[in-house]
């Protein structure tokens, strides 16, 4: 694939249609909006099936609840919002209400991560990845690209239990030409032998542009596209860590508790491997996504420069 | 599962639950006795007089349903699902203990359960998500939740109170339990809840007052409140914490704290001889 002319789509209108394409045949999905459903996209299945679609206005502790009580009669809820009002915001009503009674409910999540922006740092969700690892019963996708987004969704609504996705608000490359996603699995996106990097969301083009780079200066390096963050595939990592021997981490999230440090548990426990973390350090603030992934050291060079790193504890 | 049964009866049946309450947060030496005493009427009222539910099925499609949002209050729950015959009453004497399926806070894995609670506030909203899907699958059945009078100092039960009328939910009933003590303290030194009843009127509900412990004024309520055609109701239960044993009565200190052998020997005396 050219890397620098890929299609650009936003993950969020892909789970819009997604959703009135999956509730056309299957009517026991009714859609939570939380007076977000323009930006989320809910608002196209309100428009196809207004019986399914509820508003509860910017009131997320009553919207989890609420979907848990319809998910408990046999419904399918999805509740739709921004990542920082799915997560945080009504944490303990995800704990009590949808993880301790197992419940299957859908929360879908848009405007994840630092790219959402100039809304700051309030809105830029950064946390959720590793409040959500925290839960039992949770499985969690971060779908990279439109492609993965779709079937991620499908896979949820069809498979009992509770789910979060967490999606972007602006456009992303497609990086699949074919539907790939398999859940549990993680997908090694390109081969190579120095190095893995484990990444996740928007960092997997990322991390195919600095491989590209670091491919002409004689460093092959693997990736694996971790699309599935819960369950996390062991069997994957491990499997990197004993063939190349060094992983890199990739992830628009906080450092603590998310991929790098799940990622660092599996590999800690089973095969002690050397690690380098690419991940927000600290709050960020406002700025376009570009000027904040530049900031916040999320860029391909930073990659690079951790690959470089990664491989030079390995030689020791 | 038989309803309609006479008041007589369901006085019986209340002291039996009342017993089996002291009995066993007495057994597990923890547990909320006080706040659980003050509902025993109303889910007397509920279990064997008002809803459709059948114990050998407890997901019954089309049962009404039950849910305990002040989830502390679960003994007064375990009581009466046993005495309806969701589990053995043998069963009640494992409250609170290792590898129980009746657990400190309600959970579902309890027979009868519907809701996992302990944090409160959650049970209304749990409640407005039950009633929207009887409404999308076009079933009769009904929800209550019982609310405690403390627990409606939670924001979340407010979220909740104003999409019920907004999605005009005739469908759901929210009974509180009206006993006046949380916690600490009385619910007025707390935090203010007057005016209580406008309130909710104010968030579009449909409001009946009645004395919680009297079970022809509960009757009556519940019967208005399932034949509502517009807005939710909310029955508003004035009711004694720690109702049925003197000492406990009006008591803070039994909000959270079970009986010892003494008091319980003295309260299951009162309500033998009451």
């Amino acid at each position: 694939m050219n890397l620098n002319d890929l299609e650009m789509a936003e993950t969020r209108v892909t789970a819009g249609e997604t959703l009135v394409e999956l509730g056309k045949t299957n009517e026991k999905i009714v859609v939570l909006g939380g007076d977000l459903s323009k930006s989320t996209h809910a608002n196209k299945f309100g428009a196809a099936y207004p019986d399914r679609f509820y508003d509860f206005g910017p009131a997320e502790q009553n919207m989890v609840s609420v979907a848990a009580g319809l998910a408990s009669s046999g419904k399918i809820p999805v509740v739709s919002t921004f990542a920082v009002f799915g997560s945080s915001r009504p944490y303990d009503q995800i704990r009590v209400g949808v993880s301790q009674s197992n419940l299957d409910v859908k929360i879908i999540v848009t405007h994840a991560g630092l790219i959402t922006g100039q809304d700051g740092v309030s809105a830029q969700s950064i946390e959720d990845i590793a409040i959500m690892n925290a839960l039992p019963n949770f499985n969690i996708i971060v779908p990279t690209d439109s492609v993965e987004t779709r079937s991620a969704i499908k896979y949820a609504i069809n498979t009992k239990g509770p789910f979060y996705i967490r999606l972007s608000r602006p456009p992303t490359p497609i990086i699949h030409q074919n539907d790939t996603f398999q859940f549990g699995k993680a997908e090694s996106i390109r081969n190579g032998s120095d190095v893995t990097i484990v990444a996740c969301g928007i960092m997997v083009i990322a991390a195919l542009h600095a491989a590209h780079n670091l491919e002409k200066k004689g460093v092959s390096c693997r990736i694996l596209n971790m699309s599935t963050i819960k369950p996390i595939d062991t069997e994957a990592i491990l499997k990197a860590a004993k063939e190349t021997k060094a992983i890199v981490t990739a992830e628009e999230h906080f450092i603590n508790g998310g991929l790098s440090s799940i990622v660092a548990q599996v590999v800690s426990q089973n095969l002690p491997t050397p690690l380098e973390s690419i991940a927000i350090n600290r709050y960020a603030e406002s700025g376009s996504p570009e000027e904040l992934l530049e900031k916040y050291n999320l860029t391909d060079s930073d990659i690079e420069n951790a690959v470089k790193k990664v491989i030079s504890r390995k030689m020791k | 599962m038989t309803h309609n049964i006479n008041i007589a009866e369901l006085t019986e049946i209340s002291k039996r639950i009342r017993k089996n309450i002291l009995d066993m947060t007495h057994t597990a030496g923890s547990g909320h006795p006080g706040g659980s005493l003050s509902s025993v009427e109303i889910l007397a009222t509920l279990y064997f007089n008002i809803m459709d539910h059948k114990p050998e099925n407890p997901k019954w499609n089309h049962r009404d349903k039950f849910i305990l949002s002040k989830a502390h209050a679960c003994p007064v729950l375990y009581a009466t699902l046993s005495e309806a015959g969701y589990f053995p009453e043998n069963e009640l004497k494992t409250f609170r203990q290792i590898n129980s399926r009746i657990q400190g806070h309600s959970h579902i894995k309890t027979p009868g359960v519907e809701m996992s609670g302990g944090s409160l506030g959650q049970g209304l909203s749990f409640g407005v998500g039950a009633a929207i899907s009887a409404k999308l699958d076009n079933l009769k059945s009904k929800t209550f939740v019982l609310l405690g009078d403390g627990e409606c100092d939670e924001g979340q039960i407010w979220e909740a109170a104003m999409s019920a009328s907004h999605h005009k939910l005739n469908n759901l009933i929210a009974i509180v339990d009206r006993n006046q003590i949380q916690n600490d303290r009385f619910t007025d030194e707390v935090m203010t809840l007057e005016p209580f009843e406008d309130k909710w009127k104010a968030f579009g509900w449909k409001t009946l007052k009645v004395d919680g412990h009297s079970l022809g004024e509960l009757i009556d309520a519940f019967n208005l409140a399932i034949n509502q055609t517009k807005n939710p109701t909310v029955v508003i239960a004035d009711t004694i914490k720690g109702k049925g044993v003197s000492f406990m009565e009006n008591n803070p200190a039994f909000h959270g704290k079970s009986p010892d052998d003494q008091e319980l020997f003295l309260a299951l005396k009162e309500i033998d001889d009451a």
